[in-house]
């Protein structure tokens, strides 16, 4: 009897995830199993490893990961302060503020790429007013890199904010009372009360966030496409160019290939602290 | 005293830092609006406002009278239907799964839950090249199923887990009372379970909607000739002429943008719950 029970539940269980297991294995794992067999090519990586694009690829992408993301943590934690107040007008600044996250990825490129035309965009055109000479904002290494960066932060700073007020709602007023009673200034309240508490979801969201950003596509190929000559290539762009615009799969594959155990081990951290 | 006057200097830094966040947040959203009402004639005079605004940016982009959006509204129906698939398909594929994670203690369901977090953190981008492969083989390139299965996949994990969550704070009653009543699993289901979950439904269904429509990569990779592709995939396009028409693009921006930021707004109470549950559960 109970074991007809266990078993019924066990199929049940099994019959309502079937869609679910069936996308996996045949979209992900499946996927996945191919790209590590096309990636078993030694000489892919040693083309890769020898190329110069490669070696700068890497390197932008360290700076994409590692800059961009958490400076783009860092302001939400501190924004997530702001929003936190409870004035009327606020509630108002924080439905505003959220209109990068609202609108699509690409719009957005597309206006900061005209604000950054170095002939006709407005930051020139801003610059010559108060007599400064321009700069040509995507055609060189620096400021096109730095655009990307920049463009990250504005589109996905509004997200992780509403996350961490989210986590700051959390915490008990008690905590705080607690602290005004010992005289707590709100310096004091963010490292010893505030911080403290956010630890954890502060850490899983660098590491979501910045496994998220290692496979980004869509903005820096579309603000910069690797220009100015393939310098500000990712790792996703670099992996297309590879693929498509020189025909290069496996080459591709083995791009994808070195980021997967730096990839899997923040995957292996979230699995032990994220549950589903 | 000591303290009203506390709470001005506050007041005073708030409303200075509301000022920056506002100028940053709003201004690239203002410059595409500003960009959509130029003149082609003054599209080359830079300026903080338009001194001849005119809407004929978007007349052509509806009218489709303009080479460059000769397939406007085929596109942004592309991009519609395969967002409405990629919405229902996720809302019955993560209905179903959560009711299994949530309500069923059932053998392997650790084993489908690491697999389902696997699936959400790995970025999708890594398994594109290999999906191309796979659709190319099974003649599925230029076809708009493709790129449903591959929104319903990398949705799907998300979806589950904000089900998943919402459908654990459920009291037990549920199968109780299907049990008492004699309903089977399925009945148990769609009559008791289904009802109770909409309001996270409506969450996740939004958010594999915004998911497809806003994708990029896979539309690009999956789909090509100028009637089938999706609509940001058209724009980008327009990045590889020269002499884009700015102004034209900004107008086909704002109405790409129109259905996601309403979608936002109108469901912004669920979406950030949803995401919010999530997030903060996890810690």
């Amino acid at each position: 009897m109970r074991g007809r029970l266990l078993r019924s539940r066990t199929l049940h269980g099994f019959l309502f995830t079937a869609p679910l297991l069936f996308l996996f294995a045949a979209f992900v794992i499946y996927p996945m199993t191919m790209g590590v067999w096309f990636a078993l090519d030694a000489d892919a990586y040693r083309a890769l490893f020898s190329d110069p694009i490669f070696r700068q690829t890497a390197i932008n992408t360290l700076w994409y990961v590692g800059v961009a993301v958490n400076v783009k943590l860092v302001l939400a934690l501190l924004l997530s302060g702001i929003l936190d107040y409870p004035f009327r007008w606020i509630r108002l600044l924080a439905a505003l503020f959220l209109i990068p996250w609202a609108i699509p990825a690409l719009p957005g490129i597309l206006s900061f790429r005209w604000m950054l035309n170095s002939q006709w965009g407005i930051f020139n055109y801003l610059l010559g007013v108060f007599g400064l000479p321009s700069v040509p904002w995507l055609a060189q290494y620096w400021t096109a890199l730095g655009a990307v960066m920049v463009f990250h932060i504005w589109k996905y700073l509004p997200f992780w904010t509403i996350i961490f007020l989210a986590g700051r709602r959390a915490i008990p007023n008690e905590l705080y009372e607690a602290a005004a009673i010992d005289g707590a200034s709100s310096v004091q309240n963010f490292w010893h009360v505030t911080f403290p508490l956010l630890r954890n979801l502060y850490l899983i969201c660098t590491l979501l966030s910045m496994v998220f950003t290692l496979g980004d596509f869509t903005v820096p190929w579309l603000m910069t496409g690797g220009a100015p000559g393939d310098s500000t290539h990712v790792l996703a762009t670099l992996a297309y160019r590879y693929t498509f615009t020189m025909g290069r799969l496996e080459w591709g594959m083995a791009t994808f290939a070195v980021a997967m155990p730096a990839t899997l081990v923040f995957i292996g951290m979230l699995l032990r602290w994220v549950k589903i | 005293m000591s303290r009203a006057r506390h709470s001005r200097a506050l007041h005073v830094w708030l409303s200075v830092v509301a000022v920056v966040m506002l100028a940053w947040t709003l201004f690239p959203v203002y410059y595409m609006l500003l960009l959509s009402f130029t003149p082609t004639n003054d599209l080359f005079k830079p300026g903080l406002y338009v001194e001849h605004p005119t809407i004929r940016n978007y007349v052509y982009t509806m009218g489709q009278d303009n080479p460059f959006v000769r397939y406007f509204w085929q596109q942004i129906g592309n991009s519609l239907v395969i967002a409405v698939w990629a919405m229902v398909v996720v809302a019955a594929i993560a209905a179903f799964g959560s009711f299994a994670m949530a309500r069923i203690n059932f053998r392997f369901r650790r084993w489908v839950s690491g697999l389902t977090l696997f699936t959400y953190v790995i970025p999708s981008s890594f398994l594109s090249i290999p999906f191309f492969r796979m659709m190319a083989d099974y003649d599925l390139i230029d076809s708009k199923l493709a790129v449903v299965l591959a929104m319903v996949t990398f949705a799907s994990p998300y979806a589950l887990w904000v089900l998943s969550d919402y459908a654990r704070s459920l009291p037990p009653e549920i199968e109780e009372a299907g049990a008492i009543d004699g309903a089977g699993i399925l009945a148990t289901f769609f009559h008791l379970y289904l009802p109770l979950i909409r309001p996270p439904l409506i969450a996740i269904g939004t958010y594999a909607f915004l998911y497809a429509w806003n994708e990029y990569l896979y539309a690009l990779l999956l789909l090509t000739g100028e009637p089938r592709i999706t609509l940001p995939v058209a724009m980008g396009n327009f990045l590889t002429t020269d002499n884009a028409p700015w102004n034209l693009l900004m107008a086909v921006s704002t109405v790409y943008s129109i259905p996601p930021v309403v979608l936002y707004y109108v469901f912004k109470r669920y979406l950030v719950s949803g995401l919010v549950s999530g997030a903060v559960s996890g810690s």
